[in-house]
C-alpha cells in the first residue's frame, strides 16, 4: 500500500531531482517570478560568473515595489528607484525574460499578476525573491519566498537546495458569520498560533470555512502564512481552483488542459495523511479583526480591549507589549474602537484584488470620509484589476467618498515610493505587516480587512464594518 | 563567500523578540542594486536619531546613544545575541548583507525565521539556535561582563564561553560543508546538471503544460 500523503508531500515528491544522505534535496522549480528589488544582485551574480539562466520561459518579471501610484506620465522621479526599475528592464532584455513593464495593463504587484495571468498553476513549485510568494499556495502550489542568492541559484540551475519542512494542518471548521472575511480568518489564525507558530512548517489551510472561500479569499489567507512564520501556505485544489485558472493567458489549453485537470484532481491531502501538527479553529467564533501592535500576532477582535502588560506573566512578552504600546501610542485596557486613524490604505498583495475593492466600495458607497482622515488611498493590485474596477464604477464610488484612486503597485504597504506615513500617523491598512516603520518611519499600522479599512475611513476610527 | 571555521568575538545583546527584517534594514535602502554598503544602515531606525535616506553620509548622522549597538562597550562586536523568531518578515537578503557588512559573523538566538536562516548561510553568516535557558544565561553573562566574548567553533559545532563552558549546536551537514569551505552552491548544483536535465525530460512527459 502507498503511504498516505499530504498535499505538501505530493507536490514536494514530484519535484525532487536528487536527495543527499542528510535529506538535503535539489528541488525543481517550475515558475520563478521576479521583481526589481531582489533581483539586480542575482542577475549581476550570473553575469560575473558568466552563467546563463537555465530556462527563461519559467521566469516572469514585473516592477512593483518602487512604482509611483500617481503622475505615472512623469516617470519615476526618485533617481535611485528609477535606476532599480531600469536595471530590471535591462536585465530582462539582456537575458530574454518576459517583463510586464510600466504602462502595460498586466503590470502590478507580482503576487497579483502571477495568478491573474495563469502563470501560477496547481501543483507547481513557485518561487520569488519575496516572502509573500506564499500567496500562490492558494492554488495547491508549493510557493515560497527566497533570498537573492537563491534567486540567482534558481536562475542558474532551475533548482533550489532545500530540506523538507514539517506538515501543519490548520482547519477552520464550520461557517464564518456574515461580513467576516478571509483577512479576518487569517488574522485570527495568526493571533492563535503566533508569528513563529508556523516556523519550519508548510501549512495547509483546510476546513469548511476555507473551502467556502473564493480563490481571491484563499490568496489572502495563504499570503499571510509567512506572517505566521510558515514560508509556504497551501490549499487543496477543487472546482473553485480549476474554474479560476481556466482560460487565463498562461493556463494550459486544449489537450493539455484536459490532461492538467485530470492530474490536478489528486492535489489534496489523502484522508488518512498524518500532519506533524493540527490546529483547529471554530469559524463561527471569528469576528472582524484589528491589529493593535507591531507584530501581526498582536491582534484583537473588533470588540476587544488593548492588552495590559501587567496581566502578562512572561517577562519577554510583557516587555514586547510595553514596547508596542509605546510605539503605537496606545493605552492598555481601552477599546480598539476608540482609536482614531489618520490615513487609510486599501491595497497590497493581501487585499488589492477586485473582490477586495468591491467589499471596500460597498462600505464607502454614498458616504464621505470622516473629517479627521488626512488621506485614504485605494491602490489596485494590477492594471487589469484597475480596469475591471473602473468598468464596475468602483473608482467613482471611492472618489465621491473622498478616497484617492491610484495606479497599481505595492505603494504604502512598504512605502518604498512616495506613499507613506509620517512619524506618529496612524493607518488602517489592508496590508500584511504592522512592523515598526513599515509604512514610513514612526508610522503606526493597524491591519484590517478592506471592509474594515473603508469603515474606519468613513467613521474616522475603528468600528465593526458590519454595524454600518 | 568567506569561509567560516572558528570565530571569537565580542557579543552584543539585542534584547527583544521578533526582530524583523524591516528593523534590520529599512526599505529605503533596498533600492540599492548592490550587495555591499549596507553596514552603516543596519538597524537604521533604532541606531540614529533622525530618519535616514540612501546617499547620506551616515558617519555624520546623530547616533541614538541609548541603542545597544552604539554603547562603547559593544564596539566592534561580531556576535549578535538575540531573542525568539529573529529575522522574521521579508525575504530581503539585504538584512543579512547589512549584518555581515557591519561585521557580524554569527547570530545566536533561541529561534530564527526560516528565510533569514537560509539567507545567512549563503553569505557566511552563521545563525545558531540554542535553548532559551542557555540564551538567558548568555544574556546575563554578556550584560554582567564588559568585553564579553564567545568562541563559535563550527567544525566541532560548539559555542564556548570565556569560562570554558561549551554548548553544542546543530547544523546541516551540507550547509556546514559549504560554510567551512566557503563554497558557491551554484557551482555544486551544476555538477548535477545531467540529473536536472533528466528530471526535466521525465517531467515534460508527465506534465507537458509546465514547459
Ligand atoms: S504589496 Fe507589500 S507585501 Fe506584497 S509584495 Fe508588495 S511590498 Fe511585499
Amino acid at each position: 500500500m502507498v503511504a498516505a500523503k499530504t498535499l505538501y508531500d505530493k507536490v514536494w515528491d514530484a519535484h525532487v531531482v536528487r536527495q543527499e544522505a542528510d535529506g538535503t534535496c535539489l528541488l525543481y522549480i517550475d515558475r520563478q517570478l521576479v521583481h526589481e528589488v531582489t533581483s539586480p544582485q542575482a542577475f549581476e551574480g550570473l553575469k560575473l560568473a558568466n552563467r546563463q539562466p537555465w530556462r527563461t520561459s519559467s521566469m516572469l518579471a514585473v516592477p512593483d515595489h518602487n512604482i509611483p501610484t500617481k503622475d505615472l506620465a512623469k516617470g519615476i522621479t526618485d533617481p535611485i528607484s528609477r535606476l532599480q526599475v531600469e536595471t530590471l528592464h535591462d536585465n530582462c532584455r539582456e537575458f530574454g525574460v518576459t517583463e510586464f513593464n510600466i504602462g502595460d495593463p498586466r503590470q502590478g504587484i507580482v503576487h497579483v499578476m502571477g495568478p491573474e495571468q495563469g502563470a501560477t498553476l496547481p501543483g507547481m513549485t513557485v518561487v520569488c525573491g519575496d516572502s509573500h510568494t506564499s500567496t500562490h499556495g492558494a492554488f495547491g502550489a508549493l510557493a515560497h519566498g527566497i533570498g537573492t542568492s537563491e534567486v540567482e541559484h534558481v536562475m542558474a540551475t532551475q533548482c533550489l537546495i532545500q530540506k523538507k519542512m514539517k506538515n501543519m494542518l490548520i482547519s477552520v471548521d464550520g461557517k464564518v458569520g456574515a461580513g467576516v472575511t478571509a483577512k479576518d480568518i487569517v488574522l485570527a489564525i495568526i493571533g492563535e498560533i503566533g508569528t513563529a507558530g508556523g516556523t519550519g512548517y508548510a501549512i495547509e489551510f483546510g476546513g469548511d470555512a476555507i473551502r467556502a472561500l473564493s480563490m481571491e479569499g484563499r490568496m489572502t489567507v495563504c499570503n499571510m502564512a509567512i506572517e505566521a512564520g510558515a514560508r509556504a501556505g497551501m490549499i487543496a485544489v477543487d472546482e473553485t481552483t480549476i474554474q479560476y485558472v481556466k482560460g487565463r493567458p498562461y493556463s494550459p489549453k486544449g489537450d493539455h488542459w484536459e490532461k492538467a485537470v485530470a492530474a490536478w484532481q489528486d492535489l489534496h491531502s489523502d484522508a488518512d495523511a498524518q500532519f506533524d501538527r493540527v490546529v483547529r479553529l471554530d469559524a463561527a467564533s471569528i469576528k472582524p479583526q484589528v491589529t493593535w501592535g507591531t507584530s501581526p500576532e498582536m491582534v484583537l477582535p473588533v470588540d476587544g480591549m488593548i492588552p495590559d502588560p501587567a496581566q502578562e506573566s512572561d517577562p519577554v512578552k510583557a516587555g514586547a507589549i510595553r514596547a508596542a504600546l509605546q510605539y503605537m501610542g496606545l493605552q492598555a485596557n481601552t477599546p480598539i474602537t476608540s482609536v482614531q486613524v489618520d490615513k487609510v490604505f486599501i491595497g497590497s498583495c493581501t487585499n488589492s484584488r477586485i473582490e477586495d475593492l468591491r467589499a471596500a466600495a460597498a462600505v464607502a458607497k454614498g458616504k464621505k470620509l470622516a473629517s479627521n482622515i488626512k488621506l485614504a488611498l485605494v491602490v489596485p493590485g494590477s492594471g487589469l484589476v484597475k480596469q475591471q474596477a473602473e468598468q464596475e464604477g468602483l473608482d467613482k464610488i471611492f472618489i465621491e467618498a473622498g478616497f484617492e484612486w491610484r495606479e497599481p503597485g505595492c505603494s504604502m504597504c512598504l512605502a518604498m515610493n512616495d506613499d507613506r506615513l509620517e512619524a506618529g500617523e496612524r493607518c488602517a491598512s489592508t496590508s500584511n505587516r504592522n512592523f515598526e516603520g513599515r509604512q514610513g518611519q514612526g508610522g503606526r499600522t493597524h491591519l484590517v480587512s478592506p471592509a474594515m479599512a473603508a469603515a474606519a475611513a468613513i467613521t474616522g476610527h475603528f468600528v465593526d464594518a458590519r454595524s454600518l | 563567500m568567506d569561509p567560516f571555521v572558528v570565530h571569537t568575538g565580542v557579543v552584543v545583546p539585542l534584547d527583544r523578540p521578533n526582530v524583523d527584517t524591516d528593523a534590520i534594514i529599512p526599505k529605503q535602502y533596498l533600492k540599492s542594486i548592490k550587495r555591499t554598503g549596507f553596514g552603516p544602515t543596519l538597524f537604521d531606525d533604532w541606531r540614529y536619531n533622525e530618519p535616514g535616506e540612501p546617499g547620506m553620509d551616515h558617519s555624520k548622522r546623530q547616533l541614538n546613544s541609548a541603542f545597544v549597538l552604539n554603547l562603547p562597550r559593544y564596539n566592534h562586536a561580531s556576535i549578535l545575541l538575540g531573542r525568539e523568531n529573529f529575522g522574521c518578515g521579508s525575504s530581503r537578503e539585504h538584512a543579512v548583507w547589512a549584518l555581515t557588512d557591519y561585521g557580524i559573523r554569527s547570530v545566536i538566538a533561541p529561534s530564527f525565521a526560516d528565510i533569514f536562516f537560509n539567507n545567512s548561510f549563503k553569505n557566511g553568516l552563521l545563525p545558531i539556535a540554542l535553548d532559551s535557558a542557555v540564551i538567558e544565561q548568555l544574556f546575563r553573562e554578556t550584560e554582567a561582563q564588559q568585553g564579553y566574548q564567545l568562541t563559535v567553533d563550527l567544525p566541532n559545532q560548539q559555542v564556548v564561553t570565556p569560562s570554558g563552558q561549551t554548548f553544542d549546536f546543530k547544523v546541516d551537514e551540507f550547509r556546514k560543508y559549504c560554510l567551512v569551505n566557503g563554497l558557491d552552491d551554484i557551482g555544486l548544483t551544476l555538477r548535477h546538471a545531467d540529473e536536472i536535465r533528466a528530471y526535466e525530460a521525465r517531467r515534460q512527459q508527465q506534465a507537458p503544460w509546465l514547459f
